[in-house]
């Protein structure tokens, strides 16, 4: 075998299979799990994937919510066992790979305009 | 002084440990290495093992060294690398050492080549300052003073300056196994090491100070 094919054989043992296809301008939704105390419990963020990076097992999606009137962005790595599961809400209709943009709009501008062509 | 293994670095990757954590590891090819000679204080004044690691075509290798080999009859071997031991009862002439040798949680040190890097300037080998790059600045990557003037009337010895950079050996210390896996002789270790994908690394029990054993 060669190298790269033991590590890609070691990355496919972590790989997540049931990971639905993400696109960047999707709404998501992510259940984090948390750790409190020796409890371990599921919390939900919801937003807008603004970017994703690299690929296999480091790759990563960042995504936007305004909470409260203040704009927050979180980058997950997808295949960690820490994020329960990903769901998509919403598939939006961008012509940008990095949704950045976004930081600097508020309210109605922020919207993305929603496609049905993707399942 | 313990007897490492000798492996081949294949590249870098991650993998998630029970808490969910993403771990950087390195995964190195190590071994099967087999004992190619056993030197002992009657024979030749100090105890040591002779490993020998990587196939090679016989043709590659020279008649005294095929016929050193012959005498633990292995096939011809690209790497031998000796091991001082006090006491080598344990081991004998053609004997295999695998990656079982290691334990998931073992720290280790991790010995190799690091990346040659040419002719390197003063920023890229030593860390100096740059001068400003704009504003009339003709002093841009330049050593600035290499001493004193008429007193001592020379550079002294020592002196910081451009040269050859890297290829040398370095012993990165104290890295953890992440993972061993005996079946395809692969063992990953947290954190990088020297040189580059397919470069040859010797992975030993770390050395604690005073803690010899």
């Amino acid at each position: 075998m060669h190298a790269q094919d033991i590590i890609r054989s070691i990355e496919a043992e972590q790989l997540k299979s049931d990971l639905p296809v993400i696109y960047v301008g999707d709404t998501v939704k992510i259940g984090v799990i948390i750790q409190e105390g020796n409890k371990e419990r599921t919390q939900p963020y919801e937003g807008v994937v603004i970017a994703k990076r690299n690929g296999s097992i480091n790759e990563t999606i960042t995504v936007r919510r305004v909470f409260q009137g203040i704009g927050v962005e979180r980058v997950f790595l997808v295949h960690s066992p820490r994020i329960e599961s990903i769901k998509i809400v919403r598939r939006g209709k961008v012509r940008r790979a990095k949704l950045y943009f976004l930081r600097d709009r508020v309210g109605k501008a922020t919207r993305i305009k929603q496609r049905f062509d993707r399942g | 002084m313990s007897v490492g293994i000798l492996g081949t670095k294949l590249g870098m990757t991650q993998v998630f440990d029970e808490a969910g954590k993403a771990i950087p590891v390195t995964v190195i090819q190590a071994g099967p290495c087999s004992v190619t000679q056993v030197k002992t204080q009657q024979t030749d004044g100090y105890a040591a093992i002779q490993l020998g690691y990587g196939e090679a075509k016989a043709k590659a290798l020279s008649k005294p060294e095929l016929g050193h080999l012959q005498k633990s009859n292995t096939s011809p071997l690209r790497h031998l690398k000796e091991y001082r031991l006090d006491d080598t009862g344990e081991f004998e002439i053609g004997q295999q050492l695998i990656v079982d040798r290691f334990t998931a949680g073992q720290i280790v040190d991790v010995v190799g080549v690091s990346i040659g890097r040419g002719f390197a300037g003063y920023q890229k080998r030593h860390n100096f300052k740059r001068g400003p790059m704009a504003h009339g600045s003709k002093n841009h990557r330049a050593p600035g003073s290499t001493g004193a003037g008429t007193t001592p009337g020379r550079v002294y010895p020592g002196k910081r300056m451009a040269g050859r950079l890297g290829g040398s050996q370095v012993t990165i210390r104290k890295l953890t196994v992440v993972r061993v896996d005996s079946e395809r002789n692969v063992l990953l270790v947290k954190g990088s090491v020297p040189g580059k994908p397919g470069a040859l690394l010797n992975v030993v029990p770390a050395t604690i100070v005073g803690n010899r054993e």
